[in-house]
């Protein structure tokens, strides 16, 4: 019979570690430094590894010129460049600016993603494609009539 | 909640993914507007997409992504009836997955 001290401590410790482990796993599957980040250079660097991808027109992306509603903005990016590893989505101007970022995890995946994301103002939308080792960026600007991340 | 919806079916040589998920997706920085307060962040962090059970790709999302996610994706290789599953996993560890087959 352990006594009721011993066990409560012992039941603290395996709490304690439990919530490390859970708060290591979940940093190390989603990126919160990337995230939290308030600029577009530091959301990269957290991210990526660097702040200053190439710019290429081997990205293409589709988007509203005018989006009349910045909680919903459709995006699609797609890619002829070659290994595509990842697909990253940037609202510039948004307070957090990393918006989502996509794994190509098997080779057979087509370089192509298409979602909808908030714009809180008018701003670039940036894609960067991570090709192999070398990293790559395109952008293109949307009008935003009302921003979509406001209450 | 209610169920997450996929659709995927084989155009030309690809498979075309489509999908909407269910879910508030709150960034913890909008406003509750009749007690002004913060609504807490509540948003997908973790989409897994599997191809017969395996894992072809994955996305991680901030609140920045708008409500009820829309992702569409596409692959090479796949065949009528091999399962395709979704599933995502949020900010407060809660889940949702769905698995379908792929159509012609």
């Amino acid at each position: 019979m352990i006594d009721p001290k011993r066990r409560a401590l012992i039941m603290s410790a395996l709490t304690g570690c439990a919530a490390w482990l859970g708060s290591r796993l979940a940093w190390a599957e989603w990126n919160a430094a990337a995230f939290h980040s308030k600029d577009v250079a530091s959301a990269l660097k957290g991210l990526l590894g660097t702040d200053s991808p190439e710019t290429s027109d081997r990205i293409q992306i589709k988007a509203p010129d005018i989006a009349e509603n910045g909680a919903v903005v459709p995006i699609t990016v797609e890619t002829d460049l070659p290994e595509v590893r990842s697909i990253s989505l940037i609202a510039a101007k948004n307070p957090n600016p990393l918006v989502a970022s996509f794994e190509f995890v098997d080779p057979k995946v087509t370089p192509f993603i298409s979602t909808r994301i908030k714009m809180a103002e008018t701003a670039d939308v940036i894609a960067v494609v991570q090709s192999g080792d070398k990293f790559y960026q395109n952008a293109r600007a949307v009008k935003v009539t009302i921003g979509g991340c406001g209450g | 909640m209610s169920e997450m919806k996929i659709r995927a079916k084989i155009e030309g040589d690809e498979t075309v993914v489509k999908c909407l998920m269910t879910h508030p997706m709150e960034t913890g920085m909008r406003k509750d507007s009749k007690t002004g307060e913060l609504i807490p962040a509540h948003f997908i962090q973790e989409v897994i997409c599997k191809h017969k059970d395996r894992v072809v790709l994955k996305a991680s999302f901030s609140g920045g992504v708008s409500q009820n996610p829309y992702l569409s994706f596409k692959f090479k290789g796949g065949a009528a009836g091999d399962p395709l599953e979704i599933s995502w996993t949020d900010n407060k560890g809660e889940s949702q997955s769905a698995k379908v087959e792929i159509q012609t």
